[in-house]
């Protein structure tokens, strides 16, 4: 079956190039059937062969397609190669399912809009770019997919460009996703010096060979590399532009801004595991960013108003806890919380625009409620994404990987207790705002008439969806009860194993302090704002209370900081040089060929007889200048 | 038969001959005069091929001057042609009026 992963690829690009040169011309019907159906073709492709590969587990558990050299310089050569291996059918799946289920949601979404081949056109090429950086076996044709992939992004925040804040938006993404992208392609110029070679599995197999454990040299490539993820996955620093990118369509949210392009940072940290477990320091940064950011993005998300900003945090935060699980050596936690979040994180950005869509684009949380018995699979659906989120005890897919990450966060070779204290605090603080969120939607007064229902193409994703956020978590028990590992028994050819600590206390010990957490918070959101309504009043009296609210909503202010930090000054620099010093030199060269132009310009004066006497001045001249010399 | 005259005195006079013609060509207004003047340098140039050609003892001197015989009368058939026209045209024959050209 390997010779035909090419097709996964191709599909979704051959969507795109229909689209993007005939889209014109051909009906929305068949606009729907091209965008959609290349990315289905893709999806059954990839279950043909992914299901080969698990059946008949390759030799070195890989396939590979070699399908042409892309450029030859020196000893240097990058090939246009393809290599599935566990890791990357995990990424595959998720883009290639979930991008069909959402394609199929999106041809009933955006049925009313002017640009419906743009918006396909776009969003095949965003799954062909994912794909195209999952699948590389190269650092060079990931280096390409992961381009792609921030210019759809790019095209995609911006898609209703009447709006100037949406093109802000657009850039903002753009400009800070670059910083990384910029790090990293130092980063990759430094494996390169260093290794001689861009091949992931050639610097895998050589690199305790090529670096000294802990030297300084892998720890900057590893933290150059870090960067670019963090930029693409909107990780602290460089997370202000994931809240913004909610500007872009419902689906495109959904797809792009939470369940694939977003974990690319945690791939690209996964994939280059072996360059990361060499530095101690990059996995201790990583693991602290992780921490950070899924405690300052959850406390942001409690305090917002519009929904999609809400589901934006949550996803920063959710992406924290993936880099803490890698920063402390889980990595197969990490990639096993990745897809349960690709499910319910793609499901509730989609119910979310299914609500926003049915309540003429209201945004705002407080001006739904009461759309429980209105809107009864949205709802069902709904609570199934949240109580997946919050990571409710058992019945959730959410819990399985979250709980893995709490435990192994302490226990694993690099946890401590900080950090699994700080992803427990997470833990409560996700719940709590999980809770508000379904509570302000779905109960209490409706505030806002509801128009049409959402059709049965854009529910039937999100059955699906909510089905897989369930249950998904099954594949992967604790190991104290069940102890049923075939996910990480999936991934342990690619990924090593975590490496525990000795003399950690009992993992119930841990499972029952994370349902704690868990039900604490969803007790705190519930008597907030269900039962006691009053409390919120009251603490809005308090000085203290509004000034914390203020900073949180403002998302900890990074912003301003930014802006006061860097686009001020920028903007300050270039407006002192707006005469543009270095082009003086060259505008001066231009003005004396000009002066010196008009100078000569005047001895064409069409008077034959001086034409003559300049000719005989310069004969004698010449001919002096030869006697003389 | 040995030459009488020096070398020197017939460069000397062609010299001579062609500075007269610049000369001419530059102060002279009228155009016919003018081309009376580029002609005397024709003929100082020929008189310089000449005694060159003598003093090496080579025919060549006098091909060229044979030539440039033959291109002065093509010169100044055409030039007198022109002459012809810019006078119809201009009821003139000073060059300072021809400026307007500004060629």
């Amino acid at each position: 079956m390997d010779k035909f992963l090419w097709l996964i690829p191709a599909l979704p690009l051959g969507g795109f190039l229909i689209l993007a040169f005939a889209g014109k011309y051909i009906s929305r019907k068949a606009v729907a059937i091209v965008g959609a159906g290349s990315i289905c073709l893709s999806a059954l492709v990839m279950f043909a062969v992914g299901g080969a590969f698990l059946s008949g587990m390759p030799e070195n558990a890989v396939y590979t397609q070699t399908l042409w050299t892309w450029f030859e310089v020196g000893d240097f050569n990058a090939k246009i190669t393809l290599s599935l291996d566990a890791l990357s059918l995990v990424f595959v799946f998720a883009i290639t399912f979930i991008g069909a289920l959402i394609h199929i949601y999106s041809t009933a979404f955006m049925e009313a809009d002017r640009d419906y081949a743009r918006f396909f056109a776009s969003m095949n090429l965003f799954v062909f770019s994912m794909l195209v950086l999952v699948l590389a076996d190269n650092l060079l044709l990931m280096y390409l997919g992961w381009e792609g992939v921030g210019l759809c992004s790019y095209l995609l925040i911006g898609f209703w460009y009447e709006q100037p804040a949406n093109g802000a938006a657009a850039r903002k993404a753009f400009t800070v996703t670059r910083i990384g992208d910029a790090a990293m392609a130092i980063g990759l110029f430094m494996v390169f010096q260093q290794a001689g070679t861009l091949v992931v599995s050639e610097i895998g197999a050589n690199a305790s060979a090529i670096w000294q454990p802990n030297s300084t040299s892998v720890t900057i490539t590893a933290l150059l590399l870090l960067a670019g993820g963090l930029g693409k996955s909107a990780q602290l620093p460089l997370q202000t532009w994931l809240p913004d990118a909610m500007a872009g369509p419902s689906p495109v949210s959904a797809l792009i801004h939470a369940a694939t392009m977003v974990t690319a940072g945690v791939y690209l940290v996964a994939r280059m595991h072996t360059i990361f477990a060499l530095s101690e320091t990059a996995r201790l940064v990583v693991a602290v960013i992780g921490a950070a950011t899924l405690l300052l993005a959850g406390l942001t998300a409690l305090t917002q108003y519009d929904i999609k900003r809400v589901l934006a945090y949550s996803t920063i935060s959710q992406i924290g806890y993936m880099f803490l699980a890698l920063g402390v050596g889980a990595w197969t936690a990490a990639v096993f919380h990745f897809m349960i979040h690709a499910f319910f994180k793609a499901l509730l950005f989609l119910a979310a625009g299914a609500i926003i869509e049915s309540l003429h684009h209201e945004h705002n949380m407080f001006k739904m409620g009461g759309l429980k018995d209105k809107m009864p699979v949205v709802f069902w659906t709904f609570l199934a994404g949240a109580i997946s989120l919050a990571a409710v005890p058992l019945v959730s897919a959410g819990f399985y990987s979250k709980d893995q990450i709490l435990w192994y966060s302490w226990s694993a070779g690099g946890g401590n207790a900080v950090l699994w204290a700080v992803a427990l605090a997470g833990a409560l603080i996700t719940a709590a705002y999980t809770t508000r969120m379904m509570i302000l939607t779905f109960w209490g007064e409706s505030h806002t008439p509801i128009g049409h229902l959402p059709g049965r193409r854009m529910t039937m994703p999100l059955v699906v969806l909510a089905l897989f956020s369930v249950f998904a978590g099954f594949i992967e028990l604790p190991h104290n009860f069940g102890h049923f590992t075939l996910f990480s028994d999936l991934l342990h050819p690619v990924l090593p194993e975590t490496f525990m600590k000795e003399n950690i206390p009992s993992e119930w010990l841990f499972q029952l302090l994370a349902a704690l957490a868990t039900l604490g918070g969803i007790f705190l959101g519930y008597y907030y704002y269900y039962q006691k309504p009053s409390r919120i009043e009251n603490l809005r009296r308090n000085g203290l209370v509004v000034q914390l609210h203020r900073f949180w909503f403002s998302g900890w202010a990074f912003d301003a900081l930014y802006d006061r930090m860097l686009v001020k000054p920028f903007i300050y620099i270039s407006s002192i040089n707006k005469k543009d010093i270095t082009d003086k030199l060259y505008t001066g060269i231009a003005a004396i060929t000009g002066d010196m132009y008009k100078l000569l310009s005047r001895t064409q004066s069409g008077s034959l007889r001086w034409y003559i006497m300049g000719l005989v001045a310069g004969a004698i001249l010449i001919l002096g200048i030869q006697i003389m010399l | 038969m040995k030459p009488s005259v020096s070398i020197e005195v017939v460069v000397l006079l062609a010299g001579l001959l062609f500075a007269l013609g610049i000369v001419g060509v530059i102060i002279r207004k009228n155009i016919i005069f003018m081309l009376l003047s580029v002609e005397i340098m024709l003929n100082a140039s020929g008189l310089a091929f000449v005694a060159a050609g003598s003093r090496w003892g080579q025919p060549d001197g006098q091909v060229m001057f044979v030539f440039i015989l033959a291109m002065a009368a093509a010169e100044v058939s055409i030039g007198l042609a022109l002459i012809l026209q810019i006078y119809h045209q201009h009821k003139s024959l000073d060059i300072d009026n021809l400026k307007e050209m500004n060629g």
